[in-house]
C-alpha cells in the first residue's frame, strides 16, 4: 500500500516533468544559446548535407529562418538528422525545439502525439512519372498503364482510389524499396511510376536522361508537410507560425534578400510593419523588431528560398505549383501582419 | 677398399613434377573435380572481365560529372565525398586529431605487442583511451570541442566498434566468472543479464536507448545520443562475450582449479594467475568472431539517426548536386569493411599463434 503511495506520485511527475520544465521553449533556446532543430538523415531539396558536410535544403534553410528570428543569426542552428520513427519523440522529449522534417499534417499527429503544426511549408501530393516518349500530357490518359509502385505504401491505396474514381483501369509491379521501384521503371517494366511529387523529382534526376521523363501536373493526395513544434507552449508556436508567414509575406511584397535594405525606406504601410519599421509585430512575439529583416536579409524570403534549394535554382527544378503565392494561382498564404 | 660414391638424386620424372602435374594433382583429380574447375572457370571467365571494366578500366577518376563519358563506375563520387565518408561532419581544419589519433592507436598495438614490462602495459592501457577521447572530443588544454553530432564515417564505426569491443570485454569476463560464482544472488544476477539481453536483439536496445530512455529525463539533463547508443552496445556485446569466455572456463580441466586452490591462493589471484589466461586462449577466435561481428553490427546505429560510414551513402546520395551513386557508394563501404574485417582475423591468427605455447 504505502509503496504504491510513493511510486504513483513518482511515476507521474516523471512523465508530466518533460511537459513542465519546457514551458518556455524560447528562454531554453535562449540559454543554450542555439535552436535544436531535427532534420532528415537525407531528403535531397529538403534537408542534405553538401560536399563540404554543410546542410542544405528547404526545412534547413527554414531552421535558420527561426534561429534568426531568435538570435538575428543563421548560424545558431544545431541540427539533429533523425530517422521518421524517433521525430515525434525527440519532440516531446525536448532533444528538439523545431522539427522541420518534411511531415504530413494529419489529425491523428496534429491531435494525439502532443505536438502542434505550425503551418505549412511545402504543399506535395501523390504525382506521376511517365517517359516523354509516352506523349501524355495528364493523368486522365493512363488509362489502362502498368504502374512501379513500393509495397505496402500508402501510395498504392491513393493510386487504387484515384483510378476507381475516374473509372480507369490500371496494373501494378510493386517492389520493396523505393530504388528497385526507379530500378523497375529504368528497364521498361512500367510506364509511369508514382511516389510523392517531391520524391519525383529526385528519382527523375537518376534517370540517365532526365529530359526523357516528365512529372505530370495531376497531384492525387494531399501531403501537406510543415514545422512542428510541442504542445503546450503557445508563444513558441506563434514564433515558428509567424516566422513562416514572414518569409511568405516578403514575397508577397516583393522584399527580397536584395533589395531590404532599399526597402526599409519603402512608404508602403505593409512593409513598414513587416520590417518594424512601424508596428510591433517583433515584440509582440518576444523578438527583435527586426526579426523579419534579418531573415530576409540572411536568407531571402520564401520564394528564394524555395528557387535556391528545390526549384529552377536547384538541380531538382521542381515546378512552384501548389507552393506559387495564393496571388499567382497557388496556396501560400500569409495571414496579414498588422 | 671400395670408396662409397654418393650420387645425385636425379629429378623427378617430368609427369610428376611442374604446371601441369600440379594442375592434374589438384584441378583434374577426376572427373567431378575436372567438371567443377572447368565450371569455376567459366564463372570466372563470364565475372570477371566485365567486374575489372568496371571497377578500373571503364572506371572515371577524376574530373567533374559534366566529363562522364566512360560507362564505369565514377569514382568521382568518392574523391568529392571523401571526407564525409571518412570523418563525417567532424571541422575539416580539425582533421588532424583524428589522424593524430590513429597515429597514436598503431603506437600503441606497437608497444603492447613489444613490450613485456606489465605494469607499464596496465597503464598504457589506462593511458590510450583517455588521450584517444581527449584528442577527438577536446574540451581541455585549448582543444576545441567538437560535439557527438559532428562524428561521422568511418571514423564514428570505428569508435563505436572501438568502445563497444574495448569496454565490453572485461564486464564480460566479470559476467562470466559471475555466473559460474558459487553464490547465489550474484549467479542470478548475471545469468538474469546475459539471457534477458541475448534474448533481445540489437536494434531494439538501440530503439530503447533512443527513443524511449530520453522521455525519462527531463529537459536540461541532456543525455548525448552516442553515448546511449554505446552503453547500449556495451551492454549487448558484454553479454555475448561472457557466453564466449564462459566456454573457454569449461574447457579448463577441474584439476587445474584444484590445484590452484591446493596451493593457497585466493579467489582472484587462481582466476588471474592461472585459470583466465588458460581460458582467454582458448576463446580468441571465438572472441575475434564476435567482435567481428560486433564491427559490422555498428551499421545498426543508422536506425537512431547516427551517420556510420554505411549511413553515409544515403546521406551523401542525398545531396541533389550528387544524385544516383548508391552503386559507388556501396562498393567502397563493402570494400573498407572487408579491409578492416580481414585485418582483425589476421591479427587474431597472428595472437594465435603467439599464445600457442602447448606446441612450442
Amino acid at each position: 500500500m504505502k509503496l504504491t503511495k510513493i511510486a504513483l506520485p513518482v511515476i507521474a511527475s516523471l512523465t508530466l516533468l518533460p511537459a513542465l520544465a519546457q514551458a518556455d521553449t524560447l528562454d531554453s533556446v535562449k540559454k543554450k544559446g542555439a535552436l535544436n532543430c531535427g532534420v532528415s538523415t537525407g531528403i535531397p531539396g529538403f534537408s542534405a548535407t553538401d560536399s563540404k558536410g554543410v546542410w542544405k535544403g528547404l526545412d534547413v534553410d527554414f531552421c535558420h529562418a527561426v534561429a534568426t528570428a531568435v538570435f538575428g543569426d543563421p548560424s545558431k542552428v544545431k541540427f539533429v538528422p533523425l530517422t521518421a520513427k524517433e521525430r515525434f519523440t525527440a519532440l516531446q522529449s525536448g532533444e528538439i525545439d523545431l522539427l522541420a522534417r518534411t511531415s504530413t499534417w494529419t489529425a491523428t499527429r496534429d491531435n494525439s502525439l502532443g505536438l502542434n503544426f505550425t503551418g505549412v511549408n511545402y504543399y506535395d501530393g501523390q504525382g506521376f512519372l511517365v517517359n516523354k516518349s509516352l506523349g501524355i500530357k495528364s493523368a486522365k490518359e493512363l488509362d489502362g498503364a502498368t504502374f512501379c509502385i513500393q509495397a505496402g505504401t500508402t501510395t498504392e491505396l491513393n493510386l487504387t482510389d484515384y483510378f476507381k474514381s475516374q473509372k480507369m483501369e490500371y496494373k501494378a509491379v510493386t517492389y520493396d524499396t523505393s530504388g528497385q521501384t526507379i530500378d523497375g521503371f529504368k528497364k521498361g517494366r512500367c510506364d509511369a511510376v508514382t511516389s510523392d511529387a517531391s520524391q519525383l523529382y529526385g528519382l527523375r534526376l537518376k534517370m540517365e536522361d532526365p529530359s526523357a521523363v516528365v512529372v505530370l501536373p495531376e497531384i492525387i493526395s494531399k501531403e501537406p508537410l510543415g514545422p512542428v513544434v510541442r504542445q503546450g507552449d503557445d508563444k513558441w508556436f506563434n514564433i515558428v507560425r509567424w516566422s513562416l508567414f514572414a518569409l511568405l509575406e516578403a514575397e508577397e511584397l516583393g522584399v527580397t534578400q536584395a533589395n531590404v535594405d532599399k526597402q526599409l525606406k519603402s512608404e508602403n504601410p505593409n512593409i513598414k510593419r513587416l520590417l518594424g519599421t512601424s508596428g510591433k509585430a517583433g515584440e509582440q512575439l518576444g523578438l527583435d523588431g527586426k526579426w523579419a529583416y534579418n531573415m530576409v536579409k540572411n536568407l531571402g524570403n520564401y520564394g528564394e528560398m524555395f528557387d535556391r534549394n528545390v526549384g529552377t535554382g536547384s538541380p531538382l527544378k521542381i515546378d512552384r505549383g501548389l507552393n506559387e503565392l495564393w496571388l499567382k494561382g497557388g496556396l501560400m498564404y500569409s495571414m496579414p501582419i498588422r | 677398399m671400395a670408396v662409397y660414391e654418393v650420387k645425385q638424386a636425379k629429378p623427378a620424372p617430368s609427369n610428376n613434377r611442374g604446371l601441369i602435374y600440379w594442375c592434374r594433382q589438384n584441378l583434374f583429380s577426376s572427373i567431378g573435380n575436372s567438371i567443377l574447375t572447368l565450371l569455376c572457370l567459366y564463372f570466372l571467365y563470364s565475372v570477371l572481365p566485365p567486374l575489372v571494366n568496371w571497377l578500373l578500366i571503364d572506371a572515371t577518376w577524376s574530373g567533374s560529372q559534366q566529363d562522364i563519358v566512360k560507362e564505369g563506375a565514377r569514382w568521382i563520387f568518392i574523391i568529392e565525398k571523401f571526407d564525409q565518408f571518412i570523418y563525417g561532419f567532424y571541422p575539416q581544419a580539425l582533421h588532424w586529431r583524428p589522424n593524430l589519433v590513429i597515429i597514436i592507436t598503431a603506437l600503441f598495438i606497437a608497444a603492447m605487442m613489444n613490450f613485456k614490462h606489465v605494469p607499464l602495459k596496465l597503464a598504457l592501457m589506462v593511458l590510450y583511451p583517455i588521450i584517444s577521447i581527449i584528442f577527438i572530443y577536446g574540451g581541455v588544454f585549448g582543444l576545441e570541442v567538437v560535439d557527438t553530432p559532428k562524428w561521422g564515417g568511418l571514423m564514428l564505426t570505428v569508435i563505436v566498434a572501438a568502445v563497444g569491443i574495448i569496454a565490453s570485454f572485461p564486464i564480460g569476463i566479470v559476467l562470466a566468472l559471475g555466473r559460474q560464482s558459487h553464490m547465489p544472488i550474484v549467479k542470478t544476477l548475471c545469468v538474469g543479464f546475459i539471457e534477458f539481453v541475448r534474448g533481445v536483439p540489437l536494434i531494439t536496445i538501440l530503439f530503447m536507448a533512443s527513443v524511449v530512455l530520453p522521455l525519462f529525463f527531463h529537459d536540461g539533463i541532456e543525455f548525448d545520443k552516442l553515448l546511449r547508443a554505446l552503453i547500449g552496445i556495451t551492454l549487448f556485446q558484454a553479454a555475448y562475450i561472457a557466453e564466449v569466455v564462459r566456454g573457454g572456463l569449461q574447457a579448463i580441466p577441474k584439476g587445474q582449479y584444484e590445484a590452484a586452490k591446493s596451493m593457497g591462493l585466493s579467489y582472484w589471484q587462481s582466476m588471474l594467475l592461472i585459470i583466465l589466461p588458460q581460458a582467454l586462449k582458448i576463446s580468441i577466435p571465438n572472441l575475434v568472431g564476435s567482435f567481428i561481428s560486433l564491427f559490422k553490427d555498428t551499421t545498426l546505429v543508422l536506425i537512431i539517426g547516427l551517420f556510420d560510414i554505411l549511413a553515409m551513402v544515403t546521406l551523401t546520395n542525398s545531396d541533389p548536386e550528387w544524385l544516383g551513386y548508391e552503386v559507388e557508394g556501396y562498393v567502397f563501404v563493402t570494400f573498407i569493411y572487408w579491409v578492416f574485417c580481414f585485418s582483425m582475423s589476421q591479427y587474431s591468427k597472428s595472437v594465435e599463434r603467439r599464445f600457442n605455447t602447448e606446441l612450442k
